[in-house]
């Protein structure tokens, strides 16, 4: 009933304020070879555009003004520019990549390639390779720490963290986590990284200082048969209060309490919920949905998936643009 | 015949339904046990079921418990009524039906203000079903609960008149348990109310025209639209055509002189 009254306090406060800024939400269609571009206010699709074959992991430049797009079957990472939404420049990539991290420095892009079982580091201004990193095999998630010190890669089948010292570009450490890490996530103070193994069901946070697991977090959602909860996605509020975990195949996503790890709620959402990103003012979630091939948007305040917009064949990352 | 009779007659019926209703008060909590077992327990089994499908007027991923709760409003009224239906033939066999048919108002009056009546003891269930609902997170937006106030009178008049039209044709008190087999459950099953129709289609076909030709699976999507502030005029259409032609059927049927013949019958 609370929730209920909240509701309806929140319609009439969005009935009263006029019309915001739009903001736009970006989503790599991975079977489609296309990018779908969702108004954050109409909650729309309001532009679908071709990018090269198999895009997956998207990410935008610091300075908002380009979107970096893992075409995995192009063996390259092309770049968009977002007032003309033209693809401007490719960037050499190696082989196959899927997921990548940009350095606070807007330069540095930290590209896991699966098949050479390597992270390139590539200067994104001069298009040169400046590191090739061997990493454990079957490199997949990809994250820079936001004070710029750390990039951390997943291997998935090594299922091993691998800590890279952004200024050597070497391994200082290795920290063994559950079968198959997929994604990596950085809280905002660079104090604690999350880390979700997809195969071994479990969700892993790190101390950054100490590179030290600090808990280890398991999932059981109800109804749901436990070889289906396989955490992916991972997105932390910057108030340090939630964080959100995309459950895979189980089509939820669970919300978390940052601070005790105690799993608060599970939404349900489209079918193998992929990635996750968070809206501008973090009011709103969105989530690829790959097999449904949706992206669903959950109400924050609400803690209730509010909609389901239908995207491309099989979404697999979704950025919004806070600038736009 | 003046409107202050119309009102006193009107007043006279609810009040006389609502008496019944408060002498059996454990008939209303028990009648509000059968829709929460189907929304706990059996739900609960069947809760990854859905979830694949966006269907008007969801407009995201359901859980069952949400897609079964306006199917279970429905199915209250539904066995509220056919209750009604049971009442008015023991009302009959014990001669009170007679009185109420002696009054000089219109006989189509009185019985759709009868019907009125039963309703609204269904929908007070109703509502009390909904409030219960939101503890296994059934929660439509606020204005929905108002919104299906007009579906839910429809409901309860169209299930009503089949009522009255049924208990028209019972002979005898001992037939009731016929109704249950031959009226509320296949009404119920072959509905909209427990699963999607384009999953029945895929099932069968034929059984999903026979839901589709069920006026019961209009009245849930109508209590399902409303409830999440959404507008179906077929639903509503089908709803009120079926509940016109059943009121005026089971009206015709009320003629004292069946009435009596049926009466004399099963005395």
């Amino acid at each position: 009933m609370n929730r209920l009254l909240k509701r309806t306090a929140l319609a009439t406060m969005i009935g009263l304020s006029g019309p915001a800024m739009a903001s736009m939400a970006y989503v790599s269609n991975e079977k489609d070879n296309t990018l779908s571009i969702i108004d954050t206010n109409t909650q729309e699709v309001v532009e679908t555009i071709d990018v090269g074959q198999r895009p997956r992991g998207i990410l935008l430049s610091k300075d908002h003004s380009k979107l970096y797009i893992c075409a995995s079957d192009d063996d390259t990472v092309q770049i968009m520019d977002l007032a003309t939404r033209k693809i401007v420049d490719t960037l050499p990539s190696g082989e196959d990549p899927e997921q990548f991290a940009l350095h606070p420095n807007n330069k540095h892009l930290y590209i896991s390639n699966e098949d050479d079982a390597i992270v390139t580091v590539v200067d994104v201004s001069t298009k040169d390779v400046l590191a090739q990193i061997d990493v454990g095999v079957e490199p997949e998630g990809m994250a820079v720490s936001p004070d710029g010190k750390w990039a951390v890669n997943t291997s998935e089948t090594t299922s091993m963290l691998h800590w890279i010292n952004t200024e050597t570009f070497e391994i200082e450490k290795n920290i063994v986590v559950g079968q198959r890490p997929r994604h990596v996530e950085f809280s905002k103070d660079s104090k604690v990284a999350w880390a979700s193994a997809e195969i071994g069901g479990t969700v892993h946070i790190i101390d950054v200082d100490n590179l030290e697991q600090i808990h280890e977090m398991t999932f059981k959602v109800p109804g749901v048969n436990q070889d289906r909860v396989q955490p992916v996605g991972i997105e932390l509020t910057s108030d340090g209060k939630y964080a959100f975990i995309a459950l895979g195949p189980s089509n939820h996503v669970a919300v978390v309490d940052a601070q005790t790890y105690e799993v608060l709620d599970y939404l349900l959402v489209g079918a193998r919920v992929w990635q996750l990103d968070l809206d501008k003012d973090e009011k709103h979630l969105y989530t690829t949905n790959g097999v449904s091939g949706d992206v669903s948007i959950i109400d924050i305040e609400d803690m209730r998936v509010i909609k389901s917009i239908k995207v491309g064949r099989y979404p697999w990352g979704v950025v919004i643009d806070p600038t736009s | 015949m003046k409107a202050s009779h119309y009102w006193h007659c009107f007043v006279g019926i609810q009040t006389r339904e609502w008496l019944r209703f408060w002498q059996q008060r454990t008939r209303f909590a028990s009648a509000l046990v059968r829709p929460l077992l189907w929304l706990v327990v059996f739900a609960a089994g069947f809760r990854a079921v859905l979830g694949i499908s966006i269907i008007p007027p969801y407009e995201t991923y359901i859980t069952y418990e949400t897609y079964i709760a306006p199917g279970l409003c429905g199915m209250i009224i539904l066995f509220n009524s056919m209750q009604g239906a049971l009442s008015m033939v023991y009302d009959r066999e014990l001669g009170s039906m007679r009185v109420l048919l002696m009054s000089p108002l219109p006989r189509p009056f009185l019985l759709v203000t009868k019907l009125l009546a039963m309703g609204v003891v269904s929908i007070g269930q109703v509502y009390v079903f909904l409030l219960l609902a939101l503890l296994v997170d059934v929660e439509p937006p606020l204005w929905g609960y108002l919104a299906i106030l007009p579906a839910l009178i429809l409901t309860s008049l169209m299930l009503g008149a089949l009522g009255l039209l049924i208990a028209t044709w019972i002979k005898q008190l001992e037939n009731f348990a016929g109704v249950m087999n031959f009226v509320i459950f296949p009404m119920f099953f072959m509905s909209s109310a427990l699963y999607p129709l384009w999953r029945m289609n895929e099932a069968s076909p034929w059984l999903y025209w026979i839901c589709q030709f069920n006026p019961f699976t209009h009245a849930v999507e109508a209590i399902r639209f409303s409830l999440y502030l959404e507008w179906n005029p077929t639903a509503y259409g089908i709803t009120a055509g079926v509940t016109v032609v059943l009121a005026v059927f089971a009206t015709a049927g009320f003629r004292p002189q069946r009435t009596r013949i049926l009466g004399s019958k099963a005395a």
